[in-house]
């Protein structure tokens, strides 16, 4: 198929960046849209162009680098990561336009690839258990009740790729950081850090520059791995008990 | 066996092979002497202490921070060392232990069904193909048990039974439960696992962490490993960066074959130019070729996807009989038209032998041009994964219950419905079990430089057993190197080292030399074809079946390749900024070097173990013959100079526990 892409190029952080149009022909359903990038990046390689710069590593669905916006859409049209996007979810004479992802808290390195590092961060100021290396008691003697477990893998499915943020009105990071609290929130080995991880998390949340959570919901519906809504109710609940308890 | 030596056009007279030169054996791998299993605590007792307040003097620098790198980070961390951790993606939490799907190994016999940390000793010695170390494959089922403990108390939701303890499944044609898994995700939650208690030392700032920052140089001071040059991939900087020792855990090499299930930036340049700086490559022919994964689709393709093994379960696999049938729907071919291969040539094991033999036997099939599937170049490269007994027998909710997320996954990537039709499967690259030689202390033969997970060479002999990467890189890093290193530790504090000192600034100036050359060659072909005609001739020749004409064929054409890639590669952009081409051109120059040693090796070792099947060494029905007598050994090789030949040390391999034999699964 043929289509044609307006593609954000922007030479580095501080430069001004603009859409670019580029058409590309022959290309076939069966490549991922990253595939199809690879092609369009050989092609500009022949005419001397610099090839555009954008994020992916495992291009499995599973590392959390890719994250383009691809016609408004973080990841795209399908409920999937953008390496795992294949050109048979477009059709002949599309036309698709590609961005980085938008946020206050991800400022934009070159083309289509960002700095994520605040997530980094977010984790951090709280996203663990602290259990150095050889303390730890033998692994049957805290069972925990299956749902519990199970919830707590739901959550810990998030593969930190932004996605929530970039789709979210108000670039917040709360399904990401819901995403950590219910994982860690469900097991028994996280109560005892569980009021501070709260806290500490949220406060740098907002430091880094994320948005508020006004419930729109967008974040889940891009969300590549589905982690649900509910996780940000979970993290409010668990907020408010931690200021109640004077955490 | 043959020796007819068809030397390659440009040998050099006088060495074996016209290629590589033989030196002096190995003689001390350091593994204390006396029962196995008191090993690792009399090496753990004489390893020196370190005082608590000396250790924040102490610095050490790890790149990567997979399993392997980030648990040793973490550990350091909380020790109270001084730590430096790099990794080339944007965040340490992307390393790609976190692809791993099936599961880590443990003997903790929760079962109850006769395991033991003798059996999964016994398990992976014989799995390797006896081609690996006794006293370090001890270690590792020893120390196994800890891991979990200490990955359940970080948080890790390993998948757990209704009474709210841990479940286990068997893995990968063992004949205990000892797998540990979540879900389909394994490698990703213990990744977090460790990321997280990364992060916490990088808020208790013990670790400094380096994301996309890329290690291109290490630096050797009066014979010691002291630091690294880095090139910082968002500014362009080339940084340099001095320690008291230094430790690589950068993962595995399988990208020289372009085409693998490695993540796209995976690559070889951290150990090969340890190498050059005088680190010995063991084994590097030593390759694991996974049975299923989807097949390549076309010559746009950038990467491979394995599909866990645990679909040889349910799944059987077959091709027509007749080359004919390849074009037909797989539905109309009736059933006394099928070649059900594995079950026919192995009837007792059936299409669960192991990963090595079920690889061959598909290439064996889509030889004879009884493959399936989309034509790559003269063949179809695919054979079907059948399902339709399994619906049969177990309602379609029951099988996607078990394997719903894997055909997801190859219907989104195929566009094909496993439900409906045959699934199409072909090996692929997925592992390599070779890396750099390190002795019981993981320390390579650079004083200083210790080497942990994928990297080094030290546990899986010529094959790995499934489960037992994480295992490894998780006891290495947690368990394992933390101990070793202390002992060389404890002889510091060291000597302070300048970033004027002669070796430290020559270090930053080849680097600088080489950016520049690649940005400067200007010439007609992307580093991608070189990469991908690289990685065609690595798969024709050293993939699954080697030979010595191939071998000393695919040796001349790695050097011509090479040689064009240095006139004729073109690398646009500039030095100062993020530049993916100029990355992508420093891993395959390396590739470009490390391929030619692969072939090398794969060629001196004229027998065939594990993932190495030499045409010339097999039985009478076609199996893999080893030769115990010469060659049980590992082939540690020292770089022998720009334009001299690798020179050979062996280690003995002396096996005082496990008995040697020969595989047999008919
Ligand atoms: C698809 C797939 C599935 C698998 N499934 C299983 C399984 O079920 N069970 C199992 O036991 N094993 C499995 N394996 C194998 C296992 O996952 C790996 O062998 C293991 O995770 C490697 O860990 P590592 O820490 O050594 O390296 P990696 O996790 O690969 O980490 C390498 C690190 O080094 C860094 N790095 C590399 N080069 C440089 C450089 N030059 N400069 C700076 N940083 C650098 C990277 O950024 C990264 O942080 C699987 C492998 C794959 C590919
Ligand atoms: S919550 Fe979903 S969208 Fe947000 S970072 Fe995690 S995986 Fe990505
Ligand atoms: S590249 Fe890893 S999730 Fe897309």
């Amino acid at each position: 198929m043929n289509l044609t892409l307006k593609i954000w190029r922007q030479a580095g952080p501080k430069a001004k960046g603009e859409m670019v149009t580029y058409p590309v022909t022959d290309i076939s359903e069966d490549m991922s849209f990253l595939e199809m990038l690879d092609v369009l990046n050989e092609q500009l390689n022949a005419r001397g162009e610099e090839p555009i710069a954008f994020d992916s590593d495992c291009r499995e669905g599973i590392c959390g680098m890719c994250g383009l916006m691809i016609s408004g859409k973080a990841h795209g049209p399908e409920v999937t990561t953008t390496c795992q996007l294949h050109m048979r979810s477009f059709s002949d004479g599309d036309e698709i336009t590609i961005e980085p992802w938008r946020a206050d808290a991800f400022p934009v390195i070159k083309d289509l690839v960002v700095d994520r590092g605040s997530f980094d961060r977010i984790i951090q100021a709280g996203g663990f258990i602290s259990a150095n290396t050889g303390s730890a008691p033998e692994a049957h003697s805290v069972p925990v009740p299956k749902p519990k477990a199970d919830r707590a893998f739901m959550a810990a499915a998030c593969i930190g790729c932004g996605a929530c943020v970039a789709a979210c009105p108000n670039a917040s990071g709360m399904l990401f950081m819901g995403a950590k609290i219910t994982h860690l929130g469900e097991l028994p080995q996280g109560q005892p850090e569980r009021d501070a991880r709260v806290v500490n998390m949220v406060s740098q949340h907002d430091h880094e520059g994320f948005g508020g959570c006004t419930n729109i919901g967008e974040c889940s519906s891009a969300c590549p791995k589905e982690i649900p809504l509910d996780v940000i109710n979970q993290l409010n609940k668990d907020l408010r008990g931690a200021l109640m308890r004077g955490e | 066996m043959t020796t007819t030596s068809t030397t390659p056009s440009s040998s050099v007279p006088g060495l074996v092979h016209g290629v590589y030169a033989e030196g002096e054996p190995i003689r001390d791998t350091k593994a204390p002497p006396g029962p196995i299993d008191r090993r690792w605590n009399t090496r753990k007792f004489e390893a020196s202490l370190v005082n608590p307040a000396n250790r924040r003097k102490l610095s050490v620098i790890i790149v990567g921070t997979g399993l392997a790198g980030g648990a040793a980070a973490a550990t350091l961390g909380e020790a109270g060392y001084q730590v430096k951790s790099f990794c080339y993606q944007d965040s340490p939490r992307r390393a790609h232990s976190i692809a791993a799907q099936g599961g880590i190994n443990a003997a903790k016999n929760y079962k109850e069904d006769g395991d033991s940390v003798y059996r999964l000793f016994y398990d992976t010695v014989k799995g390797g193909d006896y081609r690996s170390r006794e006293s370090n494959v001890y270690r590792l089922a020893e120390v196994s048990t800890n891991i979990i403990d200490q990955c359940v108390a970080q948080g890790v939701p390993f998948a757990r039974e209704y009474g709210g303890l841990l479940d286990n499944r068997s893995f990968g044609g063992v004949q205990v439960s000892r797998t540990f898994y979540a879900r389909g995700q394994t490698g990703q939650q213990l990744l977090i696992g460790a990321y997280q208690a990364l992060e916490r030392q990088v808020a208790a700032g013990t670790v400094e962490m380096f994301s996309r920052h890329e290690m291109l140089e290490v630096v050797v001071v009066d014979g010691k490993a002291r630091g690294i040059i880095a090139r910082d991939l968002v500014t362009g900087e080339i940084e340099t960066h001095l320690a008291d020792a230094v430790v690589l855990a950068s993962g595995g090499y399988g990208n020289v074959f372009y085409l693998s299930t490695n993540a796209m930036g995976s690559n070889v340049t951290a150990t090969w130019r340890a190498h050059r700086k005088g680190a010995h490559f063991a084994n590097p022919c030593y390759t694991q070729i996974h049975p299923t994964c989807i097949p390549v689709a076309g010559e746009h393709q950038s990467k491979l996807t394995l599909m866990s093994e645990s679909l040889r379960n349910d799944g059987r696999i077959w091709v027509p009989k007749n080359a004919a049938d390849c074009e037909k729907d797989p539905r109309e071919i009736p059933e006394e038209d099928r070649d059900y291969y594995l079950e026919r040539i192995y009837p007792s094991f059936g299409n669960l032998v192991p990963r090595d033999i079920a690889s061959r036997q598909a290439k064996n099939v889509c030889d004879e041009g009884r493959g399936v599937g989309p034509k790559v170049g003269d063949f179809r490269r695919g054979v079907y994964l059948d399902f339709t007994d399994a619906l049969k027998r177990m309602s379609a909710e029951a099988v996607a219950e078990k394997y719903g997320n894997l055909l997801d996954m190859y219907q989104r990537i195929t566009g094909e419905n496993p439900y409906e039709v045959p699934m199409r499967i072909y090996p692929a690259v997925h592992y390599t079990m070779g890396g750099l030689w390190v002795d019981y202390d993981l320390q390579s033969s650079i004083p200083g430089l210790f080497v942990t997970g994928e990297a080094n060479f030290s546990d899986h002999g010529a094959n790995r057993l499934g489960a037992s990467a994480l295992m490894q890189g998780l006891a290495d890093g947690y368990f394992v190197l933390p101990h070793t290193i202390r002992d060389y530790l404890a002889r510091g504090p060291f000597e302070k080292l300048e970033e004027s000192h002669e070796a430290v600034v020559e270090a930053r100036a080849s680097v600088d030399a080489r950016v520049q050359k690649f940005l400067s060659i200007k010439g007609d072909r992307s580093v991608d074809s070189f990469h991908k005609e690289l990685g065609n001739i690595m798969w024709e020749f050293c993939g699954m079946e080697r030979s010595e004409e191939g071998l000393l064929k695919a040796i001349d054409l790695i050097r011509g390749l090479r040689d064009e890639f240095w006139r004729n590669v073109k690398v646009l952009g500039a030095a100062d900024t993020l530049n993916q081409s100029l990355e992508k051109a420093g891993r395959v120059a390396d590739f470009l070097e490390l391929g030619e040693l692969m072939c090398i090796d794969a060629l001196h070792r004229r027998e065939s173990c594990g993932g190495h099947f030499r045409a010339e060494s097999q039985t009478e029905d076609g199996e893999a013959l080893r030769h115990d007598d010469e060659y049980a050994y590992v082939a540690a090789w020292e770089w022998g100079g720009q334009d001299g030949a690798p020179v050979l040390h062996k280690e003995d391999l002396v096996y005082e526990f496990v008995e040697m034999k020969q595989r047999s699964y008919k």
